[in-house]
C-alpha cells in the first residue's frame, strides 16, 4: 500500500472523516491538547473513548479506586480480572490502546486529596473531566480552575438521568460553523465594484442563450436598481412589495415566437431568492469584541462588515460566474486588508508585532458574522442561593411536557443527602422508602434556601430513589459522546459550546440546556 | 450464572427489580427480566460500522447475551477515527467478524455471532428469530429493505394485527454532528416509507453544468468522473473506477485540477476529489456513541417494559450547543408499505413506460433506485421492463419508448413493482385517462 511509510498520509486518510468537519488546523489543535479525567468511571471512560479515537494528544486519568464487581459490569475498560486492582491503571493501559497516536498516563490517588496537596497538578491540563465527584470536592475543584483560567466540564450519570456542567471562564470562537446562513451579497447596499460590474452587462441586448445564462444576482440586482428608482432609493419591504419584485422580474423573462415563457433556470432562481438574499446587511452587539472590526465597521465599511466574499452557486456560465465571484472575493481581500492594517497598528501600540498572522485575520474577516463568545457563570455563583439563576428554573418546575429541569433540582437535592447521610438515596434495597422521605426533606430544604414556594410533585423524589445513582452504560454513553464532543469544540475553537448546565432525560430522549 | 460474578448486575438490576411512577403499565418488577435478556432474547444488529460497534458494546453491557450481526463491509483504515473494536491490525477483514470477536472476548458470557453477509442474503426464515432488530446503516436503501421485510412478516387475523408477528425496529442514523434515533412498531406506528420524504434527495449536478458550465470545483470533479473518465480509459477498456485505488484518485484529482485551471475556478483539492468520487459522509466518534446509546436505550425499554420506548422520532445535533427534539412522526394513511391501501398511479394512453419508471424514480413518495415492471394478461405474467437482470433489460429496453396504449395497457389494469428498496413487489393500479397534477 502506498503511504504505509509516510505517518502523514496514514493520519490524512484514518482521520479523513472528522477532518472534513475541523479541518487540519482544528486537528492540529487536537493533538496538542492534554486532557485530565477524574475518575474512571463508565461515564468517565466513554467520554476518553470518544477523545482518544480522534487523536487527542494526552489523557492521564486520576482515580484512587479499586475495580469493584459493579464497576467491571457496566464499564468497557475494566474487566472481570481487573476487580481488586487500581481503576486508573486498568482503564488506562485499556483506553490507551484505542489508539497509537495517544499518550495515556495515570495517577492512583483520591482526586480531592490530590486537590489538597498538590493543586496546581490539575493546572497543567487544556480540560479537566470530573464525573462522579461529591459537591464538595467539586466546589474546591472549580473554584480552583476558575482562578487558573483551565476549563472544567462536569459530568454525572443518575439512572436515567445526564447531567454536564461546563465551567470556562472565556471562550471565543471564530469559526462557529453555522448551519444555516444567509448568504452575504450585499444587494441592498452594493459596493462599487458590484455596481461596475453589474453595469457591464446589458440583458436587453443579449442573445438568448447569454440571457438564459447571466447569474440571477446580476438580473437581481438590475431589477432591485429599477424597483429602488420607482420607490424612492427604497429596497421592496414586505411580502407583498417582494411579489411585486418577482412580477418585475417575471415579466423580463424571454418568450419565443408564440409568447410561451422560455425554460430561463437562473430568473427562476432570481425569483426563488428574493425572499432571502434582500435579509439588511447587519451588524450585531458582538462584533465591538474585535476592536479592529469595529474601527473597520465604523469607518471603511460605512457601518458594515467585511465583505465575506462568496457567493452560492447559480445557473450561469462559467465565465461571468466566476467574474461576478472575483467580484467579491476582491471585495473581501481588501476589506480583510484593512482590517488587517488596523489590528497591525493596534499589535504595535501594545508591543506585540506578530502576534495575529494574516491568514487568522482574514478567517477572523471570512466568519465576522458569526463569532460568538461563551461566558459560563461560576460555580460559586450557582451554588449561592442569592446568585443562582432560578428564573431559568422555574418556568420548568410545574411543566409536565418538558420535565428535565426538574431533575437538576432533585440532584441538588441528592447532594444535600449525600452530605448528610454519606451515601445515595435508594442505594441498598431495603431503605429505598426510608430514603423516599428523607430526600423529600432534603428538597424541602432547598426549595426553601432558594425562596421558592412551588411544590415539587412526588413522582420525582420516587424515581430518583428508584434509580439508586445506578450509573447505566447506555446513559454513560450518551453523555460520553456529547460531553467529548463539547471538550472538542473548547480545544479546537470551533463550533459553539453549550452554556452552562446540560440535563438529558433518558426516559423521554428529550434534554434541556439551562443557564443557571 | 458460571459467567458471571458479585455485583455484575448490580446497575441495571435496581431498574428491572424496582418499580417507579414513571415505568410502563405493564411492567412487572422481577429477577426473572434479567434471566429473559440473558437467557432468551435474541437481538440483531444491522450494520457493524460507527453506529454497529457502539450497538454491540451498548447492549452487552445493558445485560443482553444473544446477538448476532450482519455486516458486508470489511475494515478500512478510515474506520479507525470512529469504530472502536478494529485496529490497524483488522484493516482488510470482515468488519463483522472482527467485531463479533472483540465484544465476545471482552465481555465474558456474551455470544455474538457475526454475519458477513448482506442483508438481502437471508429471508424471513432468519429475521423471524429474533426479538428486536437495531439498525446502525449509512443507507437509505437497505434500511427500507429491512423495513419492508419487516412488515411483510406481519399476520392478520380477520384484519386484526396479530402481535405476535411485531418485530420491533429501532433505528439509528448519523452524519456529521447530526443524527436521529427512532422506534418502529412495524403495523402500528409509521415505518420508514411513511417518512420518506424526511431523505433529502441527492444532490446530482445537471449534465449540462458539469459539461459546458462549470463554476464549482465539484462541477470539475464530476466532469472527469463522469465524462472524461469513459472518454479516455486511462486505466484500460471497462476498468470502472475504484475510491479506494490512489492511482485512480491521482488521475482524477489531476485531470479535475486541469479543467479548473482552464475555467479560473478555484478549490479543487486533493480531500475534496476524495469526497465527491467516493461520496463521503463526514462521520465523528461522538456522534455515533449519542445515537447508538439512544438506540440501545429503547432496546433495553423494549425488551424490559421498564419505561414507556420513544414515541417514536428523535432528532439530534450538535453543532451548536446540544439539541435534542422527539416528536411523534406519523403514519401515513396510504403507505406503500404497511397501509392496505392500494397504490394507484394515473397517465395517459399517450405516456410511454419510461415516463412512469421515471415517475417511480423521482417521485418524493417512492424514491426506486431501479423498478421493473411486470403485469398479468389474461392470467399470464408479461414483462414489462426489468433493469437489473442484463438479459433481460435487453429484451424489454424497447418498451420503455412504447406508449401505454401500443403496450395494450388498459384503464384499471394491475402493474407488479420491484425495486432493490423492497423485498416484496409493489402492485400499482392504472388509472388512465386522468393525468396527474
Amino acid at each position: 500500500m502506498e503511504g504505509k511509510d509516510n505517518t502523514n498520509v496514514d493520519k490524512n486518510n484514518k482521520y479523513d472523516r472528522q477532518l472534513r468537519l475541523w479541518g487540519d488546523h482544528g486537528q492540529a489543535a487536537l493533538e496538542i491538547a492534554r486532557v485530565c479525567l477524574i475518575n474512571a468511571t463508565a461515564t468517565g471512560t466513554e467520554i476518553l473513548k470518544n477523545l482518544i479515537l480522534p487523536g487527542i494528544g494526552s489523557f492521564t486519568v486520576v482515580d484512587g479506586h479499586k475495580v469493584l464487581g459493579e464497576d467491571a459490569g457496566n464499564n468497557f475498560f475494566l474487566t472481570k480480572d481487573s476487580i481488586g486492582k487500581s481503576r486508573a491503571k486498568v482503564a488506562t493501559d485499556l483506553l490507551a490502546e484505542l489508539n497509537e497516536d495517544v499518550n495515556g498516563d495515570f495517577l492512583e490517588e483520591d482526586a480531592e486529596k490530590l486537590l489538597d496537596s498538590n493543586p496546581d497538578f490539575f493546572s497543567q491540563f487544556s480540560i479537566v473531566v470530573a464525573t462522579n465527584l461529591c459537591e464538595r470536592a467539586i466546589s474546591k475543584l472549580s473554584n480552583h480552575l476558575w482562578s487558573k483560567n483551565v476549563p472544567l466540564l462536569v459530568c454525572r450519570c443518575y439512572g436515567f438521568i445526564g447531567y454536564m456542567r461546563l465551567l470556562i471562564k472565556e471562550h471565543t470562537v471564530v469559526e462557529s460553523h453555522p448551519d444555516n446562513t444567509h448568504e452575504d451579497l450585499r444587494l441592498d447596499r452594493p459596493f462599487p465594484a458590484l455596481v461596475q460590474y453589474c453595469d457591464s452587462l446589458h440583458l436587453e441586448t443579449m442573445n438568448s442563450k447569454d440571457h438564459s445564462h447571466t447569474p440571477w444576482l446580476v438580473i437581481l440586482f438590475k431589477y432591485l436598481q429599477e424597483w429602488k428608482k420607482q420607490h424612492n432609493g427604497e429596497v421592496p419591504k414586505d411580502y407583498k412589495e417582494r411579489n411585486l419584485l418577482k412580477e418585475m422580474l417575471k415579466k423580463g423573462m424571454h418568450r419565443n415566437e408564440e409568447g410561451i415563457l422560455e425554460n430561463e433556470e437562473n430568473f427562476e432562481e432570481a425569483i426563488r431568492s428574493i425572499n432571502t438574499a434582500l435579509v439588511p446587511s447587519k451588524s450585531s452587539a458582538f462584533w465591538i469584541m474585535a476592536r479592529a472590526l469595529k474601527d473597520f465597521v465604523e469607518n471603511e465599511g460605512e457601518g458594515s462588515l467585511p465583505v465575506r466574499g462568496t457567493i452560492p452557486d447559480m445557473t450561469a456560465d462559467s465565465e461571468r460566474y466566476i467574474q461576478l465571484q472575483q467580484v467579491y472575493r476582491k471585495k473581501a481581500g481588501e476589506d480583510a486588508t484593512k482590517v488587517s492594517q488596523r489590528v497591525q497598528k493596534l499589535l504595535q501600540s501594545i508591543g506585540k508585532v506578530g502576534l495575529i498572522s494574516e491568514h487568522e485575520i482574514k478567517t477572523f474577516c471570512r466568519n465576522a458574522a458569526f463569532v460568538r463568545v461563551v461566558r459560563c457563570r461560576s460555580l460559586v455563583e450557582e451554588y449561592d442561593s442569592k446568585s443562582i439563576k432560578l428564573q431559568e428554573l422555574i418556568p420548568h418546575l410545574d411543566d409536565e411536557e418538558q420535565d428535565d429541569a426538574v431533575f437538576y433540582v432533585l440532584l441538588r437535592a441528592v447532594d444535600r443527602f449525600y452530605e448528610e447521610y454519606n451515601a445515595y438515596p435508594g442505594w441498598y434495597n431495603d431503605q429505598v422508602e426510608t430514603d423516599v422521605s428523607k430526600l423529600k426533606a432534603c428538597l424541602t430544604k432547598l426549595l426553601q434556601d432558594w425562596g421558592l414556594s412551588l411544590k415539587i410533585k412526588d413522582d420525582y423524589i420516587h424515581e430518583i430513589c428508584r434509580s439508586g445513582a445506578a450509573e447505566l452504560h447506555t446513559v454513560s454513553a450518551f453523555i460520553g459522546g456529547v460531553a467529548a464532543q463539547e471538550i472538542i469544540k473548547v480545544i479546537t475553537r470551533q463550533f459553539v459550546p453549550f452554556n452552562n448546565t446540560y440535563i438529558y432525560n433518558a426516559m423521554k430522549q428529550t434534554s434541556i440546556t439551562l443557564e443557571l | 450464572m458460571e459467567d458471571d460474578w458479585s455485583g455484575r448486575w448490580n446497575h441495571v438490576k435496581k431498574f428491572l427489580e424496582r418499580s417507579g411512577p414513571f415505568a410502563h403499565p405493564d411492567f412487572e418488577p422481577s429477577p426473572e427480566t434479567l434471566l429473559f435478556m440473558r437467557n432468551v432474547c435474541k437481538i440483531l444488529v444491522i450494520g457493524a460500522g460507527g453506529l454497529g460497534c457502539e450497538l454491540l458494546k451498548d447492549l452487552a453491557l445493558m445485560g443482553f447475551r444473544n446477538l448476532d450481526v450482519i455486516d458486508l463491509d470489511t475494515i478500512d483504515l478510515s474506520n479507525l477515527n470512529r469504530q472502536f473494536l478494529f485496529r490497524v491490525k483488522d484493516i482488510g477483514r470482515p468488519k463483522a467478524e472482527v467485531a463479533a470477536e472483540f465484544i465476545n472476548t471482552r465481555i465474558p458470557g456474551c455470544n455474538v455471532i457475526p454475519h458477513y453477509a448482506k442483508i438481502q442474503d437471508y429471508d424471513e426464515s432468519f429475521y423471524r428469530e429474533f426479538h428486536i432488530i437495531v439498525c446502525g446503516l449509512d443507507s437509505i436503501v437497505a434500511r427500507r429493505w429491512i423495513n419492508g421485510m419487516l412488515i411483510g412478516m406481519l399476520k392478520y387475523e380477520n384484519e386484526e394485527l396479530d402481535q405476535s408477528s411485531v418485530i420491533p425496529m429501532v433505528d439509528g442514523g448519523t452524519e456529521g454532528f447530526k443524527g436521529n434515533t427512532r422506534v418502529i412498531l412495524p403495523g402500528i406506528t409509521a415505518c420508514i416509507e411513511c417518512t420518506l420524504d424526511l431523505y433529502p434527495p441527492q444532490i446530482n449536478f445537471p449534465l449540462c453544468t458539469i459539461a459546458h458550465t462549470p463554476r464549482l470545483p465539484e462541477h470539475c470533479i464530476e466532469f472527469v468522473r463522469v465524462l472524461l473518465w469513459p472518454k479516455e480509459k486511462p486505466f484500460g477498456d471497462g476498468v470502472a473506477i475504484d475510491g479506494d485505488d490512489p492511482h485512480h484518485l491521482k488521475w482524477i484529482f489531476e485531470k479535475s485540477n486541469e479543467r479548473a485551471n482552464q475555467y479560473n475556478i478555484t478549490g479543487v483539492s486533493y480531500r475534496l476529489t476524495q469526497g465527491v468520487v467516493k461520496r463521503i459522509i463526514p462521520a465523528v466518534a461522538s456522534t455515533n456513541a449519542v445515537i447508538a446509546a439512544a438506540c440501545a436505550t429503547e432496546v433495553f425499554k423494549i425488551a424490559t417494559s421498564c419505561y414507556l420506548p420513544l414515541s417514536n422520532y428523535m432528532n439530534f445535533n450538535d453543532t451548536e450547543g446540544i439539541y435534542t427534539y422527539a416528536f411523534e412522526a406519523e403514519k401515513k394513511e396510504n403507505c406503500m408499505a404497511c397501509s392496505s391501501i392500494p397504490q394507484t398511479f394515473a397517465f395517459s394512453e399517450t405516456d410511454k413506460l419510461k415516463d412512469i419508471i421515471d415517475y417511480l424514480i423521482e417521485s418524493p413518495a417512492y424514491q426506486m433506485k431501479s423498478p421493473g415492471i411486470t403485469t398479468s394478461v389474461n392470467g399470464k405474467n408479461k414483462t414489462l421492463y426489468i433493469q437489473t437482470v442484463k438479459s433481460i433489460e435487453e429484451k424489454t429496453r424497447e418498451n420503455l419508448k412504447k406508449t401505454l396504449k401500443e403496450l395494450e395497457l388498459v384503464d384499471g389494469q394491475e402493474l407488479y413493482v420491484a425495486d432493490p428498496t423492497t423485498p416484496n413487489s409493489l402492485t400499482f393500479r392504472l388509472n388512465l385517462g386522468s393525468k396527474m397534477e
